[in-house]
């Protein structure tokens, strides 16, 4: 299957490509909703719009190509956040260390996704554009809070918009972001004190899309209580989901079966040739179930370290 | 289907001056914006050791290496490689023109048949070694598990890829293997 | 001493060329050639009332579109009805390019051809087809019992019903003390080899010949067939198998619409023409297999004694039959498995669907028998409370009982009857193998745990080398190379190796000097083709009895050189010498030389064939009567009946009940394809074959809509197993050479693939005590049917 022909351009700074979308978006005028059919796309890894071309089920008359901006490779590992510039592969996430020391679950949700050679190639900041409701990294970015950054060339200037996770996924592959809209940076607040951690999938086959899966927050207080706790799905509805878990881990009483009930009670997934709903929420659940001893114990691993070096942003 | 037709919108198709150094060697081709990697290597450079299996990124047997790492040249385009250095099947030969310790691996093991998904699994497992010579079972699953071989299951390609490692280990002998 | 190659791990001649790049794949040659495209039916069951190629003509690039309209002669008439049967009463092929109608989702309605594939994509895609859509019948019970039909002058959508009979299972369950009912199915599934199809032709004014390279399982089948249809003499065309990335069954099919078309639009255009398929048209186009559903009646003894079986079943042919009904016929008669059976009666219903016709994928029919006698037996000792092992050693055929008559007709239209095995020994090593007396230790001390562990084993038998023939040449020429070669084609069994080897042994040559050519119509021209677990035999037997003729000869024109007694004479490392000897020898190749009487020399070595070199009988003519130049010979295995080989599987699974996962956590094989040319390329296609059977049990189907729409018709949806999802088999051979044929060998192609679903199931039923009745299962339909479990079969006696 070979892709339809296109314009393709490689500007040197954002503004350039920045200024390059609103012409390009500005002769057909759409706005609302990006993906197929629209008329300039912008690619960076090109791991999942490069298929959507080769099978033709998106005919964009304009690729921008981002890769030669080198103002969008950075990564910067802070002590409050892990901020990705757009043309960061996947990959470099999980071979610098400091994002493993200062965002473990970043990390590791990474290495979920399909196989190292996408990883090499693929982007963060493209995964998080391209929406898939199965993927791990919209689901990280909504369980903690995450934004993006975004830019675009209106009235002869560039202007910057950060949105927030909760905003930004409208639908299965389907972002709220404008036609000439250019995501430069995605911001992963790190885990608070005493935060832990835990990702698991279950997918039919190493690397696949998980039929689901839960990346998982757990707060703990200074004698290892349960005191809040937060979960967000893949694949399991059109978008993310985020649940907040806490009526189900604090307390004495509540024990697994009420988790389960939690979490499957606010999931609705849908059937597919994969897998029933049924199947989806119940997975999710048990996912959840399972995930949530590993979490509390790196909760309680981070007591002491904590309480010597509280970090500045809270879960 | 019916699609929208970015004629009237784009034109006559735009040639691309791509220059790629390929086993080594420079090469380059003028091709429009929408040709692959792969078609550019198979077809425009007639190197056509890198083999084509779905063209969605999901069988690996376009695998190269790009700046040294593995990449699906399926999903790449031929103008976004350009000023890459790129290595394909046919630069993992021995210098004397026999074959390399890797491909050696391969046939002292059975580890191919109909060879069509084999290019890939050598280069993937040449990068392996190159990063990881004593590499753990752990570590030839994710570096081999996301490419597909229809004809072997796999075992023979896990021999063959311990068996490299070996041959690797070894001192170099004089028969200029 | 003696250089033996039959049984050895040889490195394969193959892998030089392959390993660095240097394979000759479709794709790989003909860069000159203008590129195809098809437009392809977007409906399950349409009428076409109208083509409108307007607003592609205007694609810069476009060189030709054709549609049904376009063919001339024979190529507007319907493709060729590949095997006929005289219970094959609807019969219907489809048209190259769709006439009026489309009977399923990618059949190819008209074909583009342009500079490039991307502009005949291009254009593809302004061609507007009208389409009057049509009920879709999809699924065995919509053709079955539906109102709608695919062929409207096909009643019941039923191509074709019979029978086979051995005894009287009717009176025979009707008398069994007892009786068990069952229902069992198998889905859809294809051979996605790695390689799509293609076809590469070229009219060669000059030569007036037209040379077409295809990805095929039989050239000579192609020859044919473009011979016939497009008017030439078979002389004209050449048909040449390239390096193929795999067959698996879908490429035997023959020929396929594209296997005309492209040959014919290079002969209307005057160039080099190529279709290399793409992965959509593959899952669309390229020929699927094994959805059938059976119901079983089996009356048994108290013991566990399999008296009668009675089986009746659909078989989802697609929309149309090239095959015939050979598929079915192969479950049928495969069915009964290496059991004694008195009376057995099996009835099948092949039905047309608006899906992608079925015709052989690796196992082609056997799978699907194999797990409803391998569940039925399963049933039986579940039943009675016996060891599933013990049942079946109570029912094997004994290794004195051979050869075994089943009074039914094979697959090949040849009697059923095994020729030799040993079925017991079979058992009682894949026992060892796997360990089964420790399994149920095992699995208690895993259930202490709260860990379900299952074991489950399947037997089969596969009649292997089917005929009507092979043949192969063996050439040694003066400069000692051994020629060789035979019609039927490679794809990726390593025939150049295996071929080498047998005509290395018989000759006395180095494997080496040996030099082996397939599926090339210049080189042999009466061929059948690769299919069926049948080249090793067929082929090997070939060449081995032509290399026989050759070794033959080279002794009596040895013995006149150095004038010694033909049985005084050895052939060892290419050297004809007297036995004790060595000094007193002449190399093969200069027996060469001297095999063809010279006028001219073209060399030092062959001065020695001139006429005044040595002295000759003046009453013997250079050539005689009974004589050819040349050492070389021809020679043909055509076999009485199929060998039958077998084999069966074990495997130990751990099912984890909240996910409904399933982990292999091993898998034994014995196997006995008789003596093995070379185990390394055995071990190799079992090895493969048990991945494609493990994908079949828990990860592929094709799944259409019920409008006949593909579901998963990519590599993203359809999953295929990556590395991680295939275990490493433990196997172990057994060998009862084949009575049949002179080398003894039986065929190995197929053997990894046929039990494994049967062995799956079954172990995932002992992990968890659930019915499994169909297969594939997936871990989400494994927890569905944990959460509301079956009730026990309905036993009738």
């Amino acid at each position: 299957m070979k892709p339809p022909p296109f314009a393709y351009h490689r500007p040197a700074s954002v503004e350039e490509a920045a200024q390059l979308l609103a012409d390009l978006v500005g002769e057909r005028g759409e706005g609302g909703e990006g993906g197929e059919g629209g008329e300039a796309k912008v690619i960076a890894g090109g791991q999942s719009l490069v298929p959507l071309l080769n099978f033709r089920l998106a005919s964009p008359g304009h690729l921008v190509d981002i890769n030669a901006i080198d103002a969008l490779g950075g990564l910067d590992v802070r002590p409050g956040a892990v901020d990705v510039g757009a043309t960061v592969r996947a990959a470099r996430l999980l071979s610098e260390r400091t994002v493993a020391v200062a965002h473990p679950l970043l990390a590791e949700a990474t290495r979920w996704i399909a196989h190292p050679v996408i990883r090499n190639r693929g982007t963060v900041c493209g995964s998080l554009a391209h929406a898939d409701p199965a993927a791990e990294l919209p689901a990280v970015l909504s369980l903690l809070d995450g934004s993006i950054e975004a830019v675009a060339w209106r009235a002869g200037a560039l202007v910057r918009r950060r949105v927030g996770a909760g905003d930004l996924f409208a639908g299965p592959l389907q972002t709220t972001l404008e036609p000439d809209e250019l995501v430069v940076a995605a911001r992963f607040p790190t885990l608070g004190a005493r935060t832990g951690w835990a990702v698991d999938e279950l997918a039919l086959r190493r690397g696949d899309y998980a039929l689901a899966g839960v990346a998982l927050a757990v707060t703990v207080d200074g004698d290892g209580a349960p005191t809040a706790g937060r979960a967000a799905y893949m694949s399991c509805a059109p978008t993310p989901v985020v649940v907040d878990i806490g009526p189900a881990i604090v307390d004495d009483s509540p024990g697994p079966d009420a988790l389960y009930a939690l979490v499957a009670s606010a999931l609705d997934p849908t059937d597919d040739i994969h897998a029933s709903g049924e199947y989806r929420r119940h997975l999710a659940a048990t996912l959840t179930v399972r995930a949530l001893g590993g979490a509390l114990a790196r909760a309680r691993a981070r007591i002491d370290a904590d309480s010597e070096h509280p970090s500045e942003v809270p879960a | 289907m019916t699609s929208v037709s970015v004629d009237d919108a784009v034109g006559p198709a735009q040639l691309h001056e791509v220059v790629v150094t390929v086993n080594s060697v420079a090469r380059s081709a003028r091709v429009p914006a929408r040709r692959l990697l792969s078609d550019l290597l198979r077809h425009d450079l007639r190197l056509t050791g890198t083999h084509v299996g779905c063209e969605h990124g999901v069988c690996g047997a376009c695998t190269v290496l790009l700046d040294g790492e593995p990449v699906r040249s399926c999903l790449t385009f031929a103008v976004m490689a350009d000023g890459a250095r790129i290595t394909t099947v046919e630069g993992l030969g021995a210098p004397d023109g026999g074959l390399g310790p890797v491909q050696r691996a391969f046939r002292e093991c059975h580890g191919l048949q109909c060879g069509f998904c084999t290019p890939g699994f050598l280069l993937l497992a040449t990068e392996l070694l190159a990063r990881r010579p004593d590499p753990s079972d752990d570590e030839i699953a994710d570096a081999l598990g996301g490419n597909l071989c229809r004809c072997t299951g796999y075992v023979n390609i896990v021999r063959s890829v311990r068996r490299a490692a070996e041959i690797l280990a070894e001192p170099p002998s004089g028969d200029g293997a | 001493m003696t250089t033996r190659w039959f049984g050895e791990r040889v490195e394969r001649r193959e892998d030089q060329r392959l390993l660095t790049g240097g394979g000759r794949f479709l794709d790989d040659a003909g860069h000159e050639a203008l590129a195809v495209a098809f437009v392809r039916s977007p409906h399950a069951h349409a009428r076409l009332t109208g083509i409108d190629v307007a607003a592609a003509l205007d694609v810069d690039g476009l060189v030709a579109i054709y549609t049904w309209d376009d063919l001339p002669g024979r190529l507007a008439d319907p493709l060729p009805l590949l095997i006929p049967h005289p219970d094959l009463t609807h019969p219907r092929t489809q048209y190259a390019l769709a006439r009026g109608e489309v009977n399923h989702v990618g059949e190819a309605i008209a074909m583009i051809v342009a500079v490039d594939r991307y502009v005949a994509e291009d254009a593809a895609e302004r061609i507007v087809v009208d389409y009057e859509p049509l009920p879709a019948v999809v699924g065995i019970d919509a053709a079955r019992s539906g109102p709608h039909l695919v062929h409207p002058d096909v009643p019941g959508n039923v191509a074709a019903v019979t029978t086979q009979e051995l005894g009287d299972a009717r009176a025979a369950i009707a008398a069994a003390p007892r009786v068990l009912e069952l229902d069992l199915a198998i889905e859809r599934s294809l051979s996605s080899p790695l390689e799509g199809r293609g076809v590469h032709a070229r009219w060669d004014a000059d030569d007036r010949r037209l040379r077409i390279r295809t990805s095929t399982q039989t050239s000579t089948g192609v020859r044919a067939a473009v011979a016939n249809i497009l008017d030439l003499p078979d002389v004209a065309v050449d048909v040449v198998t390239p390096d193929v990335g795999g067959g698996f069954g879908t490429k035997v099919v023959h020929p396929y619409p594209e296997e005309v078309l492209v040959p014919w639009a290079a002969r209307l255009l005057g160039r080099e023409v190529k279709w290399v398929e793409d992965r959509y048209e593959h899952f669309v186009s390229a020929t699927h297999e094994r959805g059938q559903e059976h119901h079983v009646r089996v009356g048994f003894g108290d013991d566990g004694t399999i008296l009668a079986l009675e089986v009746e079943f659909w078989h989802d042919t697609g929309a149309y039959t090239p095959y015939g009904i050979v598929l079915p016929i192969i479950t049928a008669t495969q069915l009964p498995g290496p059991y004694r059976h008195r009376h057995y009666r099996v009835t099948f219903t092949s039905l047309y669907t608006n899906t992608v016709t079925c015709t052989p994928y690796r196992g082609a029919g056997r799978p699907q028998g194999c797990f409803v006698m391998e569940r039925t037996i399963d049933r039986i000792a579940e039943h009675l409370g016996l060891d599933r092992a013990e049942v079946r050693a109570r029912n094997l055929i004994g290794p004195d009982e051979f050869p075994y008559d089943f009074q039914m007709t094979f697959q090949d239209g040849r009697p059923l009857i095994y020729d030799s095995g040993d079925y017991p020994a079979l058992l009682a090593r894949l026992e060892e193998l796997v360990g089964w007396d420790g399994v149920a230790a095992e699995r208690a001390a895993a259930a202490a745990e709260g860990r379900h562990l299952g074991v489950g084993l399947a037997c089969y038998v596969e009649g292997t080398g089917v005929g009507p023939y092979e043949g192969g040449h063996v050439h040694v020429e003066t400069n000692g190379r051994v020629m060789v070669a035979t019609g039927l084609t490679s794809q990726g069994q390593g025939h150049e190796t295996v071929f080498a080897q047998i005509v290395a042994d018989e000759l006395g040559v180095d494997v080496a000097d040996v030099f082996v050519t397939t599926g090339d119509t210049r080189r042999f021209p009466y061929a059948v083709g690769t299919y069926a677990s049948r080249a090793a035999v067929m082929s090997g037997n070939a060449v081995a009895l032509a290399a026989r003729a050759v070794r033959a000869k080279a002794i009596r024109v040895a013995a006149d050189a150095l004038e010694a007694a033909p049985d005084d004479l050895d052939i060892e490392a290419g050297l004809v010498h007297v036995r004790g000897t060595p000094s007193r020898g002449i190399p093969l190749s200069q027996v060469a030389v001297l095999s063809n009487p010279l006028r001219y020399s073209f060399s030092k070595e062959a001065e020695a064939a001139t006429q005044f070199s040595s002295p000759a009988d003046p009453d013997v003519a250079p050539v005689p009567d009974d004589e050819e130049p040349g050492l070389e010979a021809r020679d043909y295995y055509s076999p009485v009946r199929s060998t039958f080989a077998a084999g069966m599987h074990a495997a130990v699974v751990e099912v984890d009940t909240d996910t409904g996962s399933i982990d292999v956590l091993r898998y034994a094989v014995v196997h006995d394809c008789g003596p093995l040319i070379n185990p390394m390329i055995v071990e190799g296609q079992i090895q493969g074959g048990v991945a494609q059977g493990l994908a079949g049990a828990l990860l592929e189907r094709v799944v259409y809509d019920e409008m006949g729409n593909p579901s998963n018709a990519n590599f993203m949806d359809f999953l295929m197993p990556y590395l991680s999802e295939v275990p490493e088999p433990a196997i172990a051979h057994l060998e009862t050479p084949s009575p049949l044929n002179p080398l003894g060998i039986k065929g190995a192609g197929e053997a990894g693939v046929i039990p494994v679903s049967a062995c799956l199931a079954a172990a995932i039923e002992d992990a968890v005590g659930v019915r499994i009745d169909r297969m594939p299962i997936s871990p989400p339909e494994l927890w569905a049917a944990l959460a509301r479990r079956r009730p026990t079969p309905e036993v009738l006696a």
